[in-house]
C-alpha cells in the first residue's frame, strides 16, 4: 500500500515539475514586450469599455494613447478633463481639454402631440422599424420609441418613459459617451456642452418637412418659422432644412428665443420658474405668446 | 417527378383566390403620382416642370447613370407640382403629380391589342431601347432591364430563363398572363433571346398552373430553343438562383450573379412589357398586378397605370373590407405593409394582398427551442437562427463569416419558426450593417 | 376605416406550428409506451408519471413565479414532456419523494437555472434520472416484476416484487465467468424483448411501442430520422464486430438494441430539439458519438448501461458541433474555386 502512494507521489510531483519547466520556458520564449505604459495609463481610464473614445475598450485605447504623438485627437469622454490630463501626466505630452458635454433627445414628438398613423409590428427595434418605413406617425424623422438607445447605455442615463414614448436622458449618470448617438437610427441624439446647473436650451425637432406639413403630424415640430432665429441676440441660432438649431458653444442661456416659438419647440431645461416680470416684458415684444404648455413640455431640473 | 431546387424551402398555402380572372383595365384616378425613383440604383432626373402638358408615353424623368432608367408619363395632363410622397419605401421621396386630361398618348405608340410576331429590330437597338422605354424587373426586385442584357465582358450568357413561377401565394397575375398574353409572351421571349444571342430559353412554371403550362408548350412547339419547364410547387422558387437551381442544375456561386453560370433570369411581366416596347413602342406605364384578400369583393388581376395611388386600384376592386388589418404591396412572403394607401402602383408592384384583422398579426415571441426549422427551410443553407442572434448583439464580424449576405430574405425561416422568432428582421438588419461594413472597408 | 393599419417586415404569413403544438405532438408519440407500460406494471405505472408530470409542471411553476419572477412559461408543454421522460427512466415502483425529488432536479438544476426552455444544455429528464441513479443506486437499479394490468396498487406499486433487467443478468453473468451462449437462456428471448415482457425502467420496455411513436413523430415532421437511426445502426455495427469477434465474451448486437434504454434513448431524448446539433450533418456525429459510448459503458463500464450517460456526454458536445460543423450553402463549392 506504501508503494503505491510512495509512486503516486513522485510521479505527480514529476509531472508537477516538469510542467513548470515547459511552462517556464514557453513564457520566456514567446513573451511579448509591451511597454509598462499602457496598463499605467490604463490604470488611469475609467475601465467602463463603452468605446465612447472611439476605440474598442479602455485597454485599446491605452495603447493608442502610448503610441500617439500629441494627444489631439484623443479624448475619453467618460473621465472627462481629469483623466485626461493624470493620462497626459504620465505620458509627459500635453492633453486636449474639452468642455463636458450631455446627450440630448433632440424629439419631443410625445404620444398626444404626434398621432399614430398605422401600428408598428414588428421586431422591437429602432434600427429595423426605421429601415422598413417612416415610422408610425407622420413624422419620418421623429423618435421610434423603441428604446435602442436605452439598450446601449452603458451608464443607466436613459429610459423610456412610457406616458410620452420618449427616452429621458438622466443627466448626473450621463457621461456623453455618444453610444446613443451612433445608436440611434434617426439621429436624434446631440451632445451638447454642460451648462451650470445642466441647464440647456434646444430646439426638440428634426422634421425637415415644410412648416405646414411639420406641424400636421406633430404639434410640437419645428416649423422654420425663424423668429428664434431673428431673436437671438448671440448668433447661436442657424436654419437649415425648415429646421431652427441652437448651437450649444454660442448659447448664452438667455431664453430669449423661447417664448417665440409658436409651437413651442425649443425646451428649456433647468432654469427656475420665470418670474412674473419678465414673462410681461417678453410679451409685449410678442403679440401671440397665448400657447398653453403642452404637457412634457415644461420640463424642470430632472436630477 | 418534376423539378425544383434541391435545399430548403416552405410550401405555405396557396390562396390563390384571383386565378383565371381576366384581366381588366382600371380608368385612371384625376390625379396620378408618379415617384421617380423606380427601380434599383440612381433615381431618374426630372425633366418636366409644373404646368407643363404631358402625354402618356412621354419621359418626364431621365436615366442617371448606367443603374437607373426612365419613368414615363402613365396619363395625359397637367404636372401639377413635383414634391415628395410616401411611396413603398416607406419614406417620403420625390414624384411628378399629373393631372389627369383626357387619355392621349405620345405619337408612335401602337396602343391597339393587335399581336405583332415579326420581329423587325435589329438586335443591336434590342438593348437600347429597352432602356428607352424604361423596363425593370416586375417581380419586385425592379432591377434595371437593360443592365441584365447588357452582359459584361468576360461572362458568357448561355440560357435565357423565363420566371413565370409566382411561386408567392395568392399573386396571380402572372398567370393570367401567360393565359392571355401567350402569343405576345413568345415573341418577347425571341426578342430577349436576340438581344441575349442565345440560343435556348427556359420558361420555368410551377405544377399548380397546369393551364398555363399546356398553353404555352403548345405555342412554344412551333419555335425552336423554346422549352417550358413545369416545376414542383415551392417557396422560393422564384428566387433566380433556386429557378436557376431547378431548370439548369446549376448553383449561382456564393456572392456571385446568374450570369456567372450563364444565366440571364426575366419574369414574364417584364418579358411582356419587352414585347410592348420593341413590338408596340410602348413605354413602360402601365403593368397587371393582382387585387386580393380573403374579403375583397372583387378578387382580380388588373390592368393599373403606374402612378395610381393603391387606393383607386382597392376601390376599383370593390374597396377596402372592413375587417382590413394590414394592406400589403407584392405578395404576403417578400411584399411590403403599406402605412398609407397613397402609396402609388409602381413597376414593381406585383399586387396588392389585403389581410383581414384576425390574420394580419404577429403572434408572441417565445424563446428559441433550438429545433431546427429553420435550418432545415433555408434554400441557401444558412443558419438563420444563429444569424438572428449574431445580428441582434451587432457581432458583424462573426455573422459575416456565417455568410448572412447570402440571405435572399425570402422569409422562409421566419414562417417556420414555432417560436414566432422575427428571424429575418433581424438577419435583414445584419445584412444592411455587415453591408456598410464591407463598403468601409473598401474605401 | 377608423383602424389603423398594422405593419411589420415581411414575411406577412406564418405557419399554423408552435411551441405548444410540437411538445404536444411530443406527447402523443409517447402515449403507446406509456400504455404498454401501463399494460404491464398497472397502476404503479400510472402513480409514477402522474407523480412526474405534476411535479415538473408544478416546479417550473413555482420557480418561475417566486424565484425567478419571471414569467410562468408551462403553457408551452415542455415541463409535461419533460415529467413524462422522467417517469420513463425511472422503475415504476420507485416512491414518490424520490420522484418528487428527481422532478426538483430536472427542473430547477437541469432546466431553470441555465436560463429555461431552449438554453439548457442537458436534457433535463436525463439529468434529474441520472441524479436519482447517483443518490438511490438500489431503488434505481432494482425494477419490478411486470404484474400485469389486474394487479392492485399494492402489489404493482408498494410491495412489487423486483428482480434484474437483462442488460444486468448478462453483464454480471460475464463478469462472473460465464459464457453468453449460458447467460442467454435466462433471458427473454427476443419477440418478448420487442413486445416489453421484460424487466427495466417504465418507458424502455416495450420496443414496439416506441418504434410506433417514431413513426408518428416522422408523419407529424416533428422530427427527422437521423438521430435515431444513425444510435441504432451504429450501435448494431459495433456490438455486432465485437460479438463476431468473440461470441462467448459479447451479447449478439440484436440484444443490445432491444434490452436497456437504447430505443427509448434515441427516440425521444437524444432527438430532444434545445440538446441536440443544429445541422443534419451534426447530429449524426451526435448520435455516432451517443452509441459508441454507450456501448463502450455498457461493455467496459461498471453500470450494465450507459445511454443516458452517453446522451448527456454528447450534450456537452452540442456547443462545439454548432460552432464547427455548418450545413452545406447554397454555391458554397464554387465560391472557394
Amino acid at each position: 500500500m506504501s508503494t503505491i502512494i510512495l509512486y503516486t507521489v513522485i510521479s505527480l510531483s514529476a509531472t508537477g515539475i516538469v510542467a513548470a519547466l515547459i511552462l517556464y520556458f514557453a513564457a520566456q520564449k514567446f513573451k511579448v514586450y509591451e511597454n509598462p505604459k499602457i496598463d499605467e495609463v490604463e490604470e488611469e481610464l475609467p475601465a467602463a469599455n463603452c468605446g465612447g473614445c472611439g476605440f474598442a475598450g479602455c485597454r485599446a485605447f491605452a495603447e493608442a494613447l502610448v503610441k500617439a504623438e500629441d494627444l489631439n485627437d484623443f479624448y475619453c469622454p467618460v473621465g472627462g478633463n481629469d483623466t485626461m490630463q493624470m493620462v497626459a501626466k504620465i505620458l509627459g505630452k500635453e492633453a486636449t481639454l474639452s468642455d463636458p458635454r450631455v446627450a440630448v433627445l433632440l424629439c419631443n414628438g410625445h404620444c398626444e402631440a404626434r398621432p399614430k398613423t398605422n401600428v408598428y409590428e414588428g421586431a422591437t427595434s429602432c434600427a429595423i422599424a426605421s429601415a422598413l418605413y417612416g415610422g408610425d406617425t407622420g413624422c419620418q424623422y421623429g423618435c421610434l420609441s423603441h428604446g435602442d438607445c436605452v439598450d446601449v447605455c452603458d451608464f443607466d442615463a436613459l429610459h423610456m418613459d412610457t406616458e410620452t414614448g420618449l427616452p429621458v436622458v438622466t443627466d448626473a449618470n450621463c457621461t456623453a459617451c455618444g453610444a446613443c448617438v451612433e445608436a440611434c437610427p434617426r439621429d436624434l441624439f446631440e451632445l451638447r456642452k454642460r451648462a451650470k446647473k445642466d441647464r440647456k436650451i434646444y430646439v426638440a425637432c428634426r422634421n425637415e418637412d415644410k412648416g405646414g406639413i411639420a406641424k400636421k403630424n406633430c404639434a410640437v415640430a419645428c416649423t422654420g418659422c425663424t423668429k428664434c432665429f431673428k431673436v437671438c441676440p448671440y448668433d447661436a441660432i442657424t436654419m437649415e432644412n425648415n429646421l431652427a438649431f441652437i448651437d450649444s458653444d454660442k448659447c448664452k442661456l438667455c431664453r430669449k428665443c423661447v417664448p417665440e416659438c409658436p409651437t413651442n419647440a425649443i425646451i428649456e431645461i433647468g432654469f427656475p420658474p420665470p418670474k412674473e416680470k419678465k414673462v410681461t416684458e417678453t410679451a409685449t415684444d410678442n403679440a401671440n405668446n397665448k400657447e398653453e404648455v403642452l404637457p412634457g413640455q415644461s420640463k424642470t431640473d430632472q436630477s | 417527378m418534376l423539378k425544383t431546387f434541391a435545399k430548403g424551402g416552405i410550401h405555405p398555402p396557396e390562396n390563390k383566390y384571383s386565378a383565371n380572372q381576366p384581366i381588366v383595365s382600371i380608368v385612371p384616378p384625376d390625379t396620378v403620382t408618379i415617384p421617380v425613383t423606380q427601380h434599383i440604383g440612381a433615381p431618374s432626373k426630372v425633366i418636366v416642370n409644373k404646368g407643363d402638358a404631358v402625354k402618356a408615353g412621354q419621359v418626364i424623368a431621365q436615366s442617371e447613370g448606367f443603374i437607373s432608367t426612365n419613368i414615363h408619363a402613365s396619363v395625359s395632363g397637367k404636372v401639377v407640382k413635383v414634391d415628395s410622397i410616401v411611396d413603398s419605401s416607406g419614406y417620403k421621396r420625390p414624384a411628378v403629380f399629373i393631372k389627369v386630361e383626357g387619355d392621349e398618348w405620345l405619337e408612335g405608340i401602337d396602343t391597339s391589342d393587335a399581336l405583332n410576331e415579326n420581329i423587325s429590330v435589329s438586335d443591336e437597338e434590342i438593348i437600347p431601347k429597352i432602356l428607352e422605354a424604361g423596363i425593370v424587373g416586375m417581380g419586385g426586385a425592379t432591377f434595371p432591364s437593360h443592365v441584365k442584357l447588357s452582359v459584361p465582358r468576360g461572362k458568357n450568357a448561355e440560357f435565357l430563363v423565363i420566371n413565370g413561377v409566382e411561386c408567392e401565394p395568392y399573386l396571380t397575375a402572372d398567370h393570367q398572363l401567360m393565359m392571355e398574353k401567350g402569343k405576345e409572351l413568345i415573341t418577347g421571349i425571341q426578342i430577349l433571346m436576340r438581344g441575349l444571342r442565345v440560343k435556348n430559353a427556359y420558361v420555368g412554371i410551377e405544377n399548380n398552373k397546369k393551364d398555363a403550362i399546356k398553353h404555352l408548350t403548345v405555342l412554344a412547339a412551333n419555335h425552336q430553343g423554346i422549352e417550358i419547364v413545369p416545376l414542383q410547387v415551392k417557396y422560393p422558387q422564384g428566387g433566380e438562383k433556386q429557378l436557376i437551381k431547378a431548370i439548369l442544375n446549376r448553383e449561382v456561386p456564393s456572392g456571385g450573379l446568374p450570369i456567372d453560370v450563364g444565366a440571364v433570369v426575366f419574369n414574364v411581366g417584364t418579358t411582356f412589357a419587352v414585347y410592348e416596347a420593341i413590338q408596340k413602342n410602348k413605354p413602360l406605364i402601365e403593368r397587371v398586378l393582382t387585387v386580393t384578400g380573403k374579403s375583397v369583393t372583387k378578387k382580380g388581376n388588373y390592368k393599373v397605370r403606374t402612378g395610381t395611388p393603391m387606393k383607386h386600384v382597392i376601390d376599383a376592386a370593390g374597396g377596402l373590407p372592413e375587417d382590413t388589418g394590414k394592406v400589403i404591396s407584392g405578395g404576403p412572403m417578400m411584399g411590403k405593409a403599406l402605412n398609407s394607401l397613397e402609396v402609388p402602383v409602381i413597376k414593381g408592384t406585383s399586387g396588392i394582398l389585403i389581410i383581414p384583422d384576425e390574420e394580419a398579426h404577429r403572434k408572441p415571441v417565445q424563446p428559441c427551442i433550438r429545433c431546427t426549422k429553420c435550418v432545415q427551410v433555408c434554400p441557401m443553407g444558412l443558419e438563420p437562427y444563429l444569424l438572428q442572434v449574431l445580428s441582434e448583439k451587432s457581432m458583424l464580424e462573426r455573422a459575416e463569416n456565417e455568410y448572412i449576405m447570402d440571405c435572399i430574405e425570402c422569409g422562409s425561416c421566419s414562417y417556420t419558426c414555432p417560436s414566432n422568432r422575427p428571424l429575418l428582421d433581424y438577419i435583414r438588419l445584419g445584412k444592411q450593417q455587415v453591408g456598410k461594413l464591407i463598403r468601409s472597408r473598401k474605401q | 376605416m377608423d383602424k389603423l393599419l398594422s405593419v411589420a417586415p415581411s414575411p406577412h404569413l406564418k405557419s399554423s406550428t408552435g411551441v405548444p403544438g410540437l411538445m404536444f405532438g411530443v406527447v402523443i408519440a409517447m402515449m403507446p409506451v406509456l400504455v404498454l407500460s401501463v399494460i404491464f406494471y398497472g397502476l404503479g405505472a400510472i402513480v409514477v408519471t402522474a407523480t412526474a408530470v405534476a411535479s415538473c409542471v408544478l416546479f417550473e411553476a413555482i420557480i418561475q413565479k417566486y424565484v425567478l419572477r419571471h414569467k410562468i412559461t408551462v403553457s408551452d408543454g415542455s415541463a409535461v414532456v419533460t415529467g413524462i421522460l422522467l417517469a420513463f427512466n425511472i422503475p415504476s415502483d420507485l416512491p414518490v419523494f424520490m420522484i418528487i425529488l428527481g422532478s426538483l432536479v430536472s427542473i430547477g438544476v437541469g432546466k431553470l437555472t441555465f436560463g429555461g426552455i431552449g438554453n439548457n444544455p442537458f436534457n433535463p429528464a436525463l439529468v434529474g434520472r441520472v441524479f436519482l441513479l447517483v443518490s438511490f443506486p438500489v431503488d434505481m437499479t432494482t425494477y419490478p416484476n411486470p404484474t400485469g394490468l389486474n394487479a392492485s396498487l399494492a402489489e404493482s406499486y408498494i410491495d412489487a416484487s423486483s428482480g434484474a433487467t437483462p442488460l444486468t443478468l448478462i453483464k454480471e453473468g460475464i463478469k462472473a465467468g460465464k459464457p453468453v451462449s449460458e447467460l442467454m437462456t435466462q433471458v427473454p428471448d427476443y419477440a418478448d424483448l420487442f413486445f416489453g415482457d421484460m424487466g427495466g425502467s417504465m418507458g424502455e420496455i416495450a420496443g414496439i411501442a416506441i418504434v410506433i411513436g417514431f413513426l408518428y413523430m416522422l408523419v407529424r415532421k416533428i422530427i427527422t430520422w437521423h438521430v435515431p437511426v444513425v444510435i441504432v445502426s451504429t450501435i448494431f455495427a459495433f456490438t455486432g464486430i465485437l460479438w463476431l469477434i468473440n461470441p462467448e465474451q459479447n451479447a449478439d448486437p440484436l440484444f443490445h438494441i432491444l434490452t436497456g434504454g437504447v430505443l427509448l434513448g434515441a427516440v425521444y431524448m437524444a432527438t430532444d430539439y434545445v440538446t441536440s446539433p443544429m445541422t443534419i450533418k451534426g447530429q449524426v456525429i451526435f448520435a455516432v458519438g451517443i452509441a459508441i459510448i454507450t456501448v463502450v459503458i455498457r461493455v467496459y463500464g461498471a453500470y450494465p448501461e450507459g445511454i443516458s450517460f452517453a446522451i448527456l456526454i454528447m450534450n456537452a458536445f452540442v456547443p462545439l458541433i454548432n460552432r464547427y460543423v455548418k450545413p452545406k450553402r447554397f454555391g458554397e463549392q464554387l465560391s472557394n474555386g
